[in-house]
């Protein structure tokens, strides 16, 4: 996964070769990452034959095992972003990050994962269920994602300005009411995606 | 009739709706004024109204900061057209002048040469304007900008209403479809879908063509039709979903579940996310543009505008309503 974040990175830098503005830098940051995401996480219910589910089932209850996913999905988008924040850093340059407020920056990257991971854990539940790989995933997911990726970007280039706290501070209390929200609606949800 | 007069209601609901709506006349209103710019001197001024009804010995007059210049002579080409003739002097205070003609203003009519300390008032000077209506009866408020194309607010907004309450419905079934698997449910949930998504289009289409005449672009990027064209995918999605299963009962619970789940994220998207960042929308009641409210005498609006949207929305169910049961026809005959 970090090869493809990387190589993706690689290439972007293949591409750009002179220097981007703010706008750009952020814009070209959140696709590669959006696209990982999908990457990622449309393996995390996908490896599961029918056996392995019925033993999974018999073991725990179902909302233990989509709180699990998520967590470990959250936990690995967060570092893969993190990653991936680095290497982009070092390709594309940290000419941009001159005027940022990296703390708010930080916590935009961290957010915008976890609610990456806690949107797509669902989805990808449901198109495994629905026994279509990558391609319904893309599908059902992207719709949902977007006003996210939208209040991401939008709260990340506030901070790659270097506005205050007060502003950005609604973008993140809103992403978290999202995640959170989201997650809620995972327990409940996911019982009646196992049942059969 | 104890079962259809919902329907009955939505036929006459609609009618009143459209009839009103596209028979009322405008409010009369000066829509032209040339030449824009004024100097001291005889001045000669067209003034082109609409839906007026110009007359001789019509009171008229142009007003620089509470200050009033009256004219030489007017004369009347028809009901829409006159002609003007005034001797504006120098020394105005304000760099704007307006022109009142038989009540009706047109602010900020003309840029003004040759400001000063101010001038001697006329003696035209006014009664407090007054719209003469007679004759007239119900009439629309007559915007710049505007004008006409206000009556698409009995057919565009109503769709957006209309497509709400229809995913509404979706969601309601869609949830009563994971207590137990119940297939007309199902059927419920996908026809008011599909028939929310043709709302979505017209909405889509009729929003297009407003946004051409008003803003002059087909589309704008605007946080309200992001969030349309959002819905737009994830409905569509909805649908995609669906046709992936074969099985019955299984694309009854996933396609429930991923409903359940789109539309919560969904009303979280149009009523939270534009909130944070309103100051990108031109539609009215966002980053500063009035809204419904404060357009004058909006009374007569509303008169017609919540006919229109109970009108539309009791279609939009009857439709729903009617594709269920088409949809369980069909599958009783193909078993």
């Amino acid at each position: 996964m970090l090869l493809y974040v990387v190589s993706a990175v690689y290439v972007s830098y293949l591409a750009v070769k002179g220097g981007l503005g703010v706008a750009l830098w952020n814009a070209l940051f959140w696709i590669i990452l959006l696209f990982a995401a999908f990457n990622a996480l449309s393996r995390s219910f996908q490896r599961e034959d029918q056996g392995r589910q019925l033993y999974l089932h018999t073991l725990v209850h179902p909302r233990s095992v989509v709180m699990a996913r998520t967590l470990y999905n959250a936990f690995t988008m967060v570092v893969l972003s993190l990653l991936s924040l680095l290497f982009y850093a070092l390709f594309l340059g940290t000419a941009v990050l001159e005027g940022a407020d990296l703390g708010q920056f930080l916590v935009a990257v961290v957010l915008g994962a976890i609610g990456f991971a806690t949107v797509l854990t669902l989805i990808a539940a449901i198109a495994a269920r629905a026994g279509n790989g990558l391609g319904l995933m893309a599908i059902l997911g992207f719709p949902l994602v977007l006003p996210m990726l939208l209040a991401v970007m939008r709260a990340s280039k506030l901070s790659l300005d270097g506005v205050a706290w007060s502003v950005t501070s609604t973008y993140f209390g809103g992403l978290l009411l999202l995640d959170v929200i989201t997650v809620t609606l995972a327990w409940l949800l996911f019982p009646y995606l196992w049942r059969d | 009739m104890k079962h259809w007069w919902w329907k009955f209601m939505a036929v006459v609901l609609l009618l009143i709706a459209s009839i009103a709506g596209l028979r009322v006349p405008l409010s009369p209103a000066l829509v032209h004024v040339s030449p824009s710019r004024i100097m001291p001197g005889e001045v000669m001024i067209d003034v082109t109204g609409y839906n007026t009804r110009f007359a001789d010995g019509m009171r008229t007059y142009l007003v620089n900061d509470n200050q009033y210049v009256c004219p030489m002579r007017v004369d009347v080409m028809d009901a829409t057209h006159a002609r003007i003739v005034a001797e504006v002097p120098a020394g105005m205070r304000a760099s704007m002048t307006d022109i009142v003609v038989q009540g009706m203003t047109y602010p900020g009519a003309f840029f003004t040469e040759s400001l000063g300390e101010g001038i001697e008032s006329g003696s035209c000077a006014p009664t407090p304007p007054k719209l003469d209506l007679t004759g007239l009866g119900f009439t629309f408020p007559n915007r710049s900008i505007l004008y006409e194309s206000i009556r698409n607010l009995f057919f565009h907004v109503p769709m957006w209403f209309t497509m709400i309450a229809l995913m509404g419905i979706a969601f309601w079934q869609s949830i009563k479809v994971l207590g137990n698997t119940d297939l007309e449910r199902d059927r419920a949930a996908r026809s008011a879908v599909q028939v929310g998504l043709l709302f979505c289009g017209l909405g889509l289409v009729t929003g297009a063509v407003w946004a051409r005449a008003t803003w002059g672009a087909f589309w704008t990027n605007d946080v309200k039709l992001n969030g349309a064209a959002v819905t737009a995918l994830i409905y569509l999605a909805y649908l995609v979903l669906r046709g992936s299963i074969p099985d019955l009962y299984k694309r009854a619970r996933l396609a429930a579940i991923y409903n359940i789940f789109a539309f919560v994220l969904l009303v979280l998207f149009l009523f939270v996310v534009p909130r944070l960042n309103e100051i990108d929308s031109l539609h009215p009641g966002n980053g500063g543009n009035s809204g419904f409210n404060d357009l004058d005498l909006d009374n007569r609006l509303r008169i017609v505008f919540y006919p229109a949207v109970a009108g539309w929305v009791l279609l939009g169910i009857w439709m729903v309503d009617l594709r269920t049961r088409t949809a369980r026809l069909i599958e009783q005959m193909d078993r």
